[in-house]
């Protein structure tokens, strides 16, 4: 099982076997099934920059991967809505584009080692965490229940815990992830 | 006594009522976001220092929410539009 990532000369750098490369595979590779690439645009809006989206996604991980951007009791549903209109398009691309760069660094043909410079492992980082998102949203997670998983007692059934356990899973290489990335950070310092 | 609508621009009563107020923008408590990767964002996407960051990230964690940037709507917009592509749970609102 790997150690996670650590910094390599200026960039990190991570060693994984088959099974979690499959693994991050097919998890990247439902974040581009659940993000959608953006509908076509008409020419007017191609040239003014808005895309279609104005309303909050009714699927709950969508929902928490593309929030509402204004808040307060007194906020206007219609900037909420503008704002999605001017910003969603891109978002989504992003998230795309992030998720097959997790992808696509991967090692080819069962494990072995991803190095990653600072673009790539910037991305890793973004997908990472939009799977873990995706992941805890869908199986609910809540801090409390999570804190009682982790202290050993049976809260979950038995699938639950396999989604728990690869959630943790995720968890670890991401942080990681930060950590190296920081240590990177201090030593450019 | 006409009873035709009166066409009335939509009235931007928000920026009216108090347009020097700055806007700010808050991120919220969330169960999956880790604690380590959200001060890592706020060192990356604002330039604060480590210490600045943590204090941040663990009023997120214990108060439920912190406002991490303040400015004008357009500058919180993008503030918020690029926490978003974190994965952070951001939003902007005019400061009271």
């Amino acid at each position: 099982m790997t150690r996670g990532f650590r910094a390599v000369g200026g960039g990190v750098a991570v060693d994984l076997d088959a099974d979690e490369t499959e693994i991050l595979r097919a998890m990247a590779g439902l974040v581009l099934e659940l993000v959608e690439e953006p509908p076509e645009k008409g020419e007017f809006e191609r040239i003014v920059g808005i895309g279609a989206s104005t309303e909050t996604p009714e699927d709950p991980v969508l929902a928490r991967l593309f929030p509402d951007a204004y808040s307060g009791g007194d906020a206007d549903p219609s900037s909420s809505a503008d704002f999605r209109r001017f910003t969603e398009d891109g978002l989504r691309l992003n998230k795309r584009a992030n998720a097959r760069s997790l992808i696509e660094e991967l090692p080819a043909g069962g494990g072995g080692r991803v190095e990653l410079d600072s673009g790539g492992a910037h991305a890793w980082l973004k997908s990472l965490n939009d799977v873990r998102l995706a992941l805890g949203t869908r199986l609910g997670i809540d801090e409390e229940a999570h804190h009682a998983y982790l202290r050993g007692e049976d809260v979950a059934p038995e699938s639950e815990a396999a989604a728990l356990h690869l959630y943790d899973w995720l968890g670890m290489l991401q942080e990681s992830l930060v950590e190296a990335l920081s240590d990177v950070r201090r030593e450019g310092e | 006594m006409s009873t035709a609508p009166v066409e009335l621009e939509r009235p931007e009563t928000e920026e009216d009522a108090a347009p020097d107020l700055p806007w700010v923008t808050i991120v919220w408590n969330d169960p999956v976001n880790l604690m380590s990767y959200v001060t890592y964002v706020f060192q990356t996407v604002f330039g604060y220092p480590k210490s600045t960051a943590h204090k941040l990230m663990l009023d997120v964690h214990y108060k439920g929410r912190a406002v991490v940037s303040s400015g004008s709507r357009e500058e919180m917009e993008r503030d918020v539009a690029t926490l978003h592509e974190y994965g952070l749970w951001a939003t902007l609102q005019q400061d009271k």
